[in-house]
């Protein structure tokens, strides 16, 4: 075999190994939406319980609550962003920070001081590389997100919110997620989740939209509801946001994997054709050196008759 | 028929029951509860602690731990960040759990372990 046709081999050998393992990648990631799917659906009868509780109370009592309240001159605002652990899922990850990065700058421009917190390794690792301060961060559940998570990470933020101003708490927090529109669109979001805005509420209680809500009796009292409740709001709220990333990372991911399996496919395409032209002129060449070598042959033999 | 009130009993990752009751009695942080229809407005706290549901063809209990009940319209929510209903729960590794927790002097799993047992015996 010819040194050329020898390289063309071996480069088709190794993309179709690669084109086995993006295919194979592109499988995993198609089964795991569908999965994650199920369980952003799975969680929606509690979010979408509890947001109308959240309403009920806020609009059915006068009760102002700490996490409820704007306050006059905010200073400091949280800005939870979720990325993934894994990379080879597309712009998935970076779409997400470049969105982060637009609020960051927007939360400055207003004049509050920006505190990170981050989900996800490539979230760490971009923050990381470029020395910039992160309050706190969490990896290796991105993949499928569980409420006991989202309750790890609403923990500090919920504190951090509670705690004043003065002493390092915060006014604001902000989520900036990937939204999964569909099998083709995931969009990345950013959305404030406290201090709660009733427009926000309303757009999510569509179901209750033109109705009174009625006057509730609180049990014990409207401070304490609240009290328990905002909590719960932050977690499940964060729990969806984790449930959509992941659903989005997959379908990213799937994606970015089909079109790697499609190149590699067209590579192969492409290096065979070359591969097979190669192989011809050596034949060619074979041919031509025989009937070239014969004819010399023939001729000698001519000349010593 | 009695009147009957529509139950949604959700943990905060799956829909756990749902279904037509007469009478839900829960615990709330100032004390049991019990909710029939045409039950004013209400919006409670509720304590880990066992749930039961009344219903036309017998009693539905569940184990919840934490959560709220709001109630309006004849429709009642019983939110949770873990609920289960008795069917479900694992008795022995409640059991093995209480102990665990008792050994451990863990009052929280303790307490999640005797709720769970408790809505299996349907004691409370």
């Amino acid at each position: 075999m010819g040194a050329q046709l020898r390289v063309y081999k071996r480069r088709i050998r190794s993309v179709t190994a690669t084109k086995k393992i993006t295919k194979a990648m592109e499988m995993i990631a198609a089964s795991r939406i569908v999965k994650a799917q199920r369980q952003v659906a799975a969680s929606t009868p509690y979010a979408s319980e509890l947001t109308r509780a959240v309403t009920a109370v806020a609009t059915g009592s006068n009760t102002k609550h700490a996490l409820t309240t704007e306050v006059e001159n905010p200073v400091r605002a949280a800005v939870l962003l979720v990325t993934s652990d894994r990379g080879l899922a597309g712009g998935y990850s970076s779409n997400a920070i470049k969105a982060a990065d637009k609020l960051t700058e927007r939360l400055r421009s207003e004049g509050k001081d920006v505190v990170t917190y981050i989900i996800g390794r490539k979230g760490v690792a971009y923050y990381g590389f470029r020395e910039r301060p992160v309050a706190e961060s969490w990896t290796g559940f991105t993949d499928s997100p569980t409420y006991a998570d989202a309750k790890k990470v609403a923990g500090p933020l919920i504190d951090a919110v509670q705690l004043d101003t003065a002493e390092g708490g915060v006014d604001e927090l902000h989520i900036v997620f990937t939204e999964f529109v569909s099998m083709m669109t995931q969009s990345p979001v950013e959305k404030r989740l406290l201090p709660l805005s009733l427009e926000a509420t309303d757009e999510d209680e569509e179901a209750g939209k033109g109705k009174i809500l009625p006057l509730f009796e609180f049990e014990p009292s409207a401070e304490d509801v609240l009290d328990a409740l905002l909590p719960r709001y932050v977690e499940s709220r964060i729990y969806n946001a984790l449930l959509q990333s992941a659903a989005s990372e997959h379908a990213a991911r799937r994606r970015a994997m089909k079109s790697a399996t499609d190149n590699a496919g067209e590579l192969i395409k492409s290096l065979s054709r070359l591969a097979n032209a190669a192989r011809q002129a050596e034949i060619t060449q074979e041919i031509s050196e025989i009937v070239g070598g014969s004819s010399a042959l023939a001729d000698a033999n001519a000349g010593s008759d | 028929m009695a009147a009957e009130l529509h139950v949604e009993l959700v943990a905060a990752d799956r829909s756990v029951w749902s279904g037509e009751a007469t009478l839900v009695i829960a615990r709330t942080t100032s004390g049991d509860i019990g909710v029939m229809p045409g039950h004013q407005p209400l919006l409670g706290v509720l304590e880990s602690g066992p749930v039961t549901i009344k219903t036309a063809d017998g009693n539905v209990v569940a184990a919840v731990h934490g959560g709220f009940i709001s109630f309006a319209d004849d429709k009642l929510s019983l939110l949770a960040e873990v609920a289960e209903l008795a069917d479900e729960i694992d008795v022995q590794r409640a059991e093995r759990a209480l102990e665990r927790a008792k050994a451990e002097a863990d009052a929280h799993a303790e307490r999640r372990a005797d709720v769970r047992l408790r809505s299996v015996t349907g004691v409370h």
